[in-house]
């Protein structure tokens, strides 16, 4: 550009963060502030927001830093695929250097959001004391801390807004945590506690959330039971999203009745969830809030089909839906009558490890709401069986997925018609969905579905793969080709060094790599870490049999190879079972 | 498109020894052919850690509500190996283990169960009848009082030949 950047320094700083403060993606504010020197300080100093995908791909001392003005922080930590217990349960995701770091240099942050992370009830003490303006706190699959902790928070927050806790694995040590609330304390907007094992004392609940006119979101746990739940409801009739407790009771009429004005008394509820052990008996008293559901999630309810289709008949603006494959073909087909405005399904396995039992949840029902539901783009599909056909039809009805995650629970299932792999379904699927953000693939897979990917799939940022494909030639495919692929997750796919070493510049534009009992070898996770020092290269090996990692022959299998990219450098808290290769 | 051409050549995967040449139809169906899908399904479902990709969390609750309800019933699902489906039978209906075993016969019957001989828990040299117990324990049938195997068995196995045979 003709003189430089001169023209920036025309503007005083406050008219550049003005201008900065509408963009609104991250990515917008990193491209700004590689600009110019002046764009990088104004930026710097004007960010209040920030998301670290992976905790390790930078220091927390050079992050908080950077942004001296942080208020509302989000951190991931382990792995997606630490969900399913394939990453050691000591691997690491600690943190303590994180919320050290951010006491130390953002006293006033206000919003932290923490995912697969391990928090101790350290972690949780430290945040109650050092940030006195703490609003949310939000821990989504996190672990290591216990009731103690919530105790502190709920001590020492005093202004907090939103404490949501989602599928943690909370140690159950201080019965009498919510009474720690003091009673001058009114602020709460969302108390998400479903994930806590132990009882609640409901009368202690009741009172807290009497005080708090601006509650909207409440998601019980399973312990408290059905009869607490009018009490709770009379006294927050303006609840927008409830998760309810245990939904089952002897039956009674007097106590159907109660909660069924309860809750037709709470007249914005708009989504639900919970439902632990609901039978038909007392679900029909949800009937008459059922026009205004956004949201509903059935998925720890054993609910039978026929109950739940009469159920969901009645949600005519679903918008989100997830369910057990109890609901089976037919539930499906009433869903994709009734529920036009339908946007997101998961339909998960009432019986994974069972063998044969008689759901009948196929290709069918996958098909049938693809068909009608038009607005129709984020689908979780577990089932049995699947055809190519089906996933044709479904890629012709639903252009517009972007996110789309079929899990056929036996590996290396064919198209059970035609007994032909299932390529030219899920290649139908990336050549139709062009703004496809999320995959999962399963099924009987060749390389030649992994061509199809990566020629087609421009928008894909995460990829998740298992049992499939036949040789190096699948990753290949797959590394050089997918131009916006952030996340890639591998399992039990043969898939070797080549492909690896041939696209290692690709891994360090990604986000992670995951792959786990594949065909790589040591020598080549040695070479990669050699010529790429901007990634850390984690070989796990839980077995620990023979020499030490160090002492391996270069053709020793790899079990497990965690590879992303980072600016700080190997990490210091690793594990025995972890190797960071140099 | 070289690099790629390199892929195919250097990793095709054959059926043969090294050095003989596999036809190349069966690339796409060669790790799952059709008759031998069904035969192997009723086989060791040996269980695949973390698959299907289900949260620990979600399956912690599917594990703690079927322990309620079976809890409830004394309804145990029945596995032979071999065969392709499970039965489900209640346990309290039963008087002792002749009678389980003369039961199992009749449902099993037509994928041969063999004779009857020796201790309970063994029929002949071809089958065993094992439990899985309250503690995940895979147990030989037989062992324990009737009533205590009642309230401990959780699921029950028939087990073929040679993996039979150790139990024994």
């Amino acid at each position: 550009m003709v003189g430089g950047f001169r023209w920036a320094a025309m503007f005083p700083d406050e008219v550049w963060e003005h201008v900065f403060s509408f963009l609104p993606a991250d990515a917008d504010r990193n491209a700004a502030a590689l600009v110019c020197r002046a764009w990088y300080r104004i930026e710097r100093r004007s960010r209040w927001r920030v998301f670290v995908g992976n905790c390790y791909a930078v220091e927390p001392a050079a992050a908080v830093r950077r942004f001296p003005e942080v208020r509302a922080a989000a951190i991931k930590g382990k792995p997606h695929f630490a969900d399913f217990n394939l990453v050691p349960s000591d691997w690491g995701g600690g943190a303590e250097a994180w919320v050290e770091a951010m006491a130390e240099g953002w006293p006033h942050l206000e919003e932290l959001r923490l995912k697969r992370m391990v928090v101790s009830d350290d972690c949780l003490e430290l945040i109650a004391r050092c940030f006195k303006n703490f609003k949310v706190l939000s821990l989504v699959s996190c672990e290591g801390f216990s009731t103690a902790g919530l105790a502190a928070i709920a001590a020492n927050c005093r202004n907090l807004r939103e404490l949501d806790l989602h599928e943690n694995e909370v140690e159950d040590n201080c019965l009498h945590w919510m009474s720690h609330f003091p009673e001058s304390f009114a602020s709460l907007v969302t108390l998400n506690i479903a994930c806590l094992e132990g009882e609640v004392n409901v009368s202690v609940l009741e009172r807290l959330i009497g005080r708090c006119p601006n509650l909207k979101t409440l998601r019980l746990n399973h312990s408290v039971p059905l009869e607490r739940l009018v009490g709770l409801l009379h006294r927050v009739p303006q609840l927008v999203d409830l998760g309810t407790g245990k939904f089952a009771a002897q039956h009674h009429p007097e106590l159907f009745s109660k909660l069924e004005s309860a809750i037709a008394g709470c007249k914005n509820l708009k989504s639900l969830s919970g439902f632990w052990e609901a039978g038909p008996t007392y679900l029909p008293a949800i009937y008459s809030v059922c026009e205004g559901l956004t949201s509903l999630n059935l998925s720890y309810a054993t609910l039978q089909g026929p109950e739940l289709i009469k159920l969901i008949s009645r949600c005519k603006n679903l918008q989100r839906l997830w369910v057990m494959d109890l609901i089976e073909d037919d539930g499906l087909i009433a869903v994709a009558a009734s529920c036009k405005l339908l946007q997101e399904l998961r339909v998960f396995p009432s019986d994974p490890y069972g063998a044969a039992q008689p759901i009948s949840l196929t290709e069918h029902g996958l098909v049938a709401i693809s068909a009608g539901c038009p607005m129709l783009h984020s689908v979780l599909y577990f089932c049995r069986q699947m055809t190519n056909a089906a996933l044709l039809t479904v890629a012709k009805n639903c252009p517009n997925f972007t996110c789309f995650r079929l899990c056929i629970m036996e590996p290396h299932t064919p198209d059970y018609i035609t007994r032909q792999p299932l390529d030219a379904g899920f290649s139908a699927i990336v050549e139709s969905c062009k703004h496809l953000r999320r995959l999962s693939l399963s099924g009987l897979l060749t390389d030649l579905v992994f061509k199809s990917i990566g020629a087609s799939a421009n928008c894909l940022e995460m990829l998740s793969v298992a049992f499939a494909g036949d040789g190096d030639a699948g990753l290949h495919y797959i590394l050089s080709g997918c131009k916006n692929l952030r996340k890639l997750e591998i399992r039990d796919c043969p898939f070797g060094d080549k492909p690896l070493l041939d696209n290692a510049a690709k891994l360090e534009t990604m986000r992670s790599l995951w792959m786990s009992s594949c065909s790589v070898t040591l020598g080549a996770c040695r070479q990669l870490a050699r010529k790429m020092p901007l990634l850390n290269v984690e070989v796990i090996n839980e077995r620990k049999r023979g020499l030490p990692l160090e002492l391996q022959p270069d053709n020793c299998p790899v079990e497990k190879l965690y590879i992303y990219r980072t600016v700080a450098g190997p990490r210091s808290d690793t594990p025995s079972c972890v190797w960071i290769l140099r | 498109m070289e690099a790629e051409a390199s892929y195919v050549k250097d990793t095709e995967l054959r059926l043969g020894l090294p050095g003989t040449h596999a036809p190349a139809e069966t690339r796409g169906s060669k790790r799952a052919l059709p008759e031998d899908d069904e035969k192997s399904h009723g086989k060791s479902k040996a269980r695949v850690v973390g698959w299907p990709p289900i949260q620990s969390y979600r399956k912690n609750s599917f594990r703690a509500r079927k322990a309620e309800a079976e809890a409830a019933g004394s309804y145990v699902k029945v596995s032979m190996d071999g065969a392709p489906y499970l039965r489900k039978i209640d346990l309290r209906v039963y008087r002792g283990y002749k009678e389980l075993r003369e039961a199992l016969e009749d449902m099993f019957g037509c994928f041969s169960l063999g004779e009857a001989s020796g201790a309970e828990g063994c029929t002949g040299s071809e089958h065993a009848m094992a439990y899985e117990d309250k503690d995940g324990d895979l147990m030989l049938v037989g062992d324990v009082p009737w009533e205590m195997f009642i309230s401990s068995c959780k699921r029950l196995r028939i087990m073929k030949g040679s993996e039979a045979r150790g139990l024994g």
